[in-house]
């Protein structure tokens, strides 16, 4: 077998995948919050202030990135469902369960962030924007698959459930968007967009990447650090997971 | 009729058949084979797994590791040739409306044996006459009979019968034991479960003792 | 020896769930009656101005609609699930979702269908225009079979759950926004003097689409819930 594809799968193996998690989780963890200052650094203080928007478009840094992460964190939990409901690999359902509350956490924050900047703006908390509307049904959709996947007893079948419902969604996704899209034109007249359509200096341009992947790597690391926990709790029973714990001699004296 | 060609074939055959939930074993490994005729009783206490495994067999349930063929073919495709009966806990019948309107519901569904009517399979559970009321209007007991009727409607040549015996008197008991009989002598295969509270008056051929597994 | 074919199977079940519900006809009545009370508390709330009623009337008639719609969803698997029919359902040799569409079919005709019937009355509740009937009423033609079909797989992921109803709602809704939005907005569209055919279009293409994919959606999902 070509090597990449035993790596894989490897990696499907529990405690494999523990032991891996382990050993990448400080790393990541350590890389976003370097990545995540630096960011920071340039977008609170070396990013000139925009023309029109002043202080308040620096938001943007937050803002942005969760936007993207929200739905990459969507796409990540839909493409592990499909491969757990297809191959049935025990791995991918609990990756794609990890993914959904951080998922649904960053499009809190992209809700949050979006009605901070839209108060000084728009002078209003909350307006009907079309991508903030799209927000709002994704979070709604997170929601569903993190209420199912409580619901159910079972909690494999509870996954499969969810990671069905997931792929659901995603099918429903691009429906909603454009809709939503259409919807907006219908009752609004054009408002002034957080990400306009002008081009970005690249002083401004640089910080904002540089979040992105510092968003990307806290996913990932937050991701291994939920699956390490829920794979101990779904395997409790297992050998692996026993040899984990401190041996039983010390207890018993 | 390439009869005799099947007939070489055991009708069921489980091939170190294992099922498990959640990592948890529930029973296997299980091998036995079910030919045209048998009649086998599946004993075990509760919990054992013997729904899980009449589940299985009738392909509801995916098994953990193992095969499950009839005529020698995998289950999956064979579900597609009406062979199988399934009498589980739970009749699957409806109460709001007669026992004729349920069984032309069941024979719509999964067809219907030559030389036999709706009313036919009524008479011979001993329900003549109350094919035209409400089910909800019978006892427990004949509403088992009812399901009972629908196994005699459907050409299914395997019959798997969850705890025929509960709900039934002397005379339901012996006449499931009939049913049985009948059933094997056209060439038909059973398989049934009980906790082992009953007296058969006929003498099952075979049984195969489910254990909890360890 | 004869084996049922597939269109009479799915006639013996379209005739059975028909029986049924005939046996059982007033609660066929519930959805109707919640629609007819969720719009008539509108005036009470928003005060009977007829200019800000007909302002609102194919909006709130669309969510009436898609509620009382959902209401009645949670039983769609309900006694069969509880009488061990689908059980025999999920066995029968015939395609699990062909089997499922009959039952939504079922379920549109017996909660959507009057609930367009009595669409015309909720309008002059609301005073909305008479030349917007039309509009309105293919609006809801085409909405309401959707909302049977995606939530025919909603339902169908929540069917062994003892307590299913708020979780299908959260499930359901967020998946049908697009009716909503198509629907009502053809409605407001053709109010203002707007072209309206191009959301009705849309409507009928997912329409279309979820006709084809819904089912087998729900047959799968219902194969997750029972394992």
């Amino acid at each position: 077998m070509n090597p990449l594809l035993l790596w894989f799968h490897k990696l499907g193996s529990p405690p494999y995948f523990y032991r891996f998690a382990g050993r990448w989780l400080p790393w990541l963890y350590a890389l976003a919050l370097i990545s995540g200052c630096a960011g920071f650094y340039g977008a609170l203080f070396t990013a000139p202030a925009d023309y029109q928007q002043g202080d308040s478009f620096r938001i943007l840094y937050v803002h942005v990135p969760c936007a993207w992460m929200s739905l990459f964190a969507y796409l990540f939990m839909a493409a592990n469902g499909f491969v757990a409901l297809v191959w049935r690999i025990k791995l991918s359902e609990t990756l794609a369960m990890a993914s959904a509350p951080i998922g649904a956490a960053f499009t809190f924050i992209t809700l949050v962030t979006g009605s901070l900047w839209g108060k000084p703006t728009w002078g209003t908390w909350w307006t009907w924007d079309a991508r903030l509307t799209s927000e709002l049904v994704l979070l709604f959709l997170y929601f569903g698959v993190i209420g199912l996947y409580h619901a159910i007893e079972d909690r494999r079948q509870a996954a499969r459930a969810a990671a069905f419902l997931a792929l659901v969604g995603i099918v429903n996704l691009p429906i909603v968007h454009y809709s939503v899209i259409w919807w907006n034109t219908l009752h609004q007249a054009q408002t002034v967009s957080l990400l306009g359509p002008s081009k970005i200096a690249p002083s401004m341009l640089w910080p904002l990447l540089t979040l992105a992947f510092a968003t990307h790597v806290y996913f990932f690391a937050s991701l291994l650090a939920r699956t390490r926990v829920a794979l101990l709790e779904l395997e409790s029973g297992k050998d692996w997971v026993r040899a984990l714990l401190p041996s039983p001699e010390t207890g018993h004296g | 009729m390439p009869h005799s060609e099947t007939e070489s074939l055991p009708l069921l055959q489980a091939q170190s058949l294992c099922f498990a939930r959640n990592d948890e074993a529930i029973f296997g490994p299980l091998d036995f084979e079910l030919r045209p005729g048998d009649v086998v009783l599946i004993e075990g206490d509760n919990g054992s797994g013997k729904t899980t495994l009449l589940k299985v067999l009738s392909g509801l349930l995916e098994p953990s590791s193992g095969n499950v063929l009839l005529h020698g073919v995998p289950l999956t495709l064979a579900k597609l040739s009406h062979q199988v009966a399934l009498l589980g806990h739970l009749p699957g019948l409806k109460l709001e409306l007669s026992a004729l309107e349920n069984l032309r519901f069941a024979t719509g569904m999964g067809g219907i044996r030559p030389g036999i009517t709706p009313r036919l399979a009524l008479a011979s559970v001993g329900l003549e006459g109350y094919g035209d009321v409400p089910l909800r209007t019978l006892s427990a007991g004949q509403r088992k009979r009812v399901a009972l009727a629908r196994l005699l409607l459907v050409p299914a040549a395997l019959w798997l019968l969850d705890e025929p015996y509960a709900n039934l008197d002397r005379e339901g008991i012996e006449l499931v034991n009939r049913l049985l009989d009948n059933h094997a002598h056209r060439g038909g295969a059973a398989l049934i479960t009980s906790h082992g509270a009953y007296a058969f008056t006929s003498g099952m051929p075979r049984r195969i003792a489910l254990r909890p597994a360890a | 020896m004869k084996s049922g074919t597939t269109t009479s199977a799915c006639l013996a079940l379209l005739r059975r769930d028909l029986l049924l519900l005939w046996r059982r006809r007033g609660d066929a009545l519930n959805p109707m009656l919640f629609a007819v009370i969720v719009v008539a508390l509108f005036p009470f709330a928003l005060g009977p101005e007829t200019a800000v009623l007909a302002r609102i009337a194919a909006g709130t008639i669309f969510v009436a609609v898609l509620l009382a719609m959902l209401l009645s969803l949670d039983a769609l698997f309900r006694s069969d699930l509880e009488d061990g029919s689908l059980e025999q359902l999920v066995l029968s040799p015939h395609p699990l979702s062909l089997l499922l569409g009959c039952k939504v079919f079922v379920h549109w005709l017996t909660t959507a269908l009057p609930l367009i019937l009595i669409a015309p009355l909720l309008a002059q509740l609301l005073s909305l225009p008479p030349n917007m009937l039309p509009v309105l009423l293919v609006a809801l033609a085409l909405a309401t079979p959707l909302l049977s079909l995606i939530g025919a797989v909603c339902v169908a992921l929540t069917v062994g759950m003892r307590r299913s109803g708020m979780l299908l709602t959260l499930l359901v809704l967020p998946l049908i926004v697009p009716a909503l939005i198509f629907g009502a907005g053809a409605c407001n569209a053709a109010q203002d003097g707007l072209a309206y055919s191009a959301p009705l279009l849309w409507l009928a293409a997912w329409l279309v689409l979820s006709l084809v994919l819904a089912p087998l959606a729900a047959a799968a999902a219902l194969k997750i819930s029972l394992t």
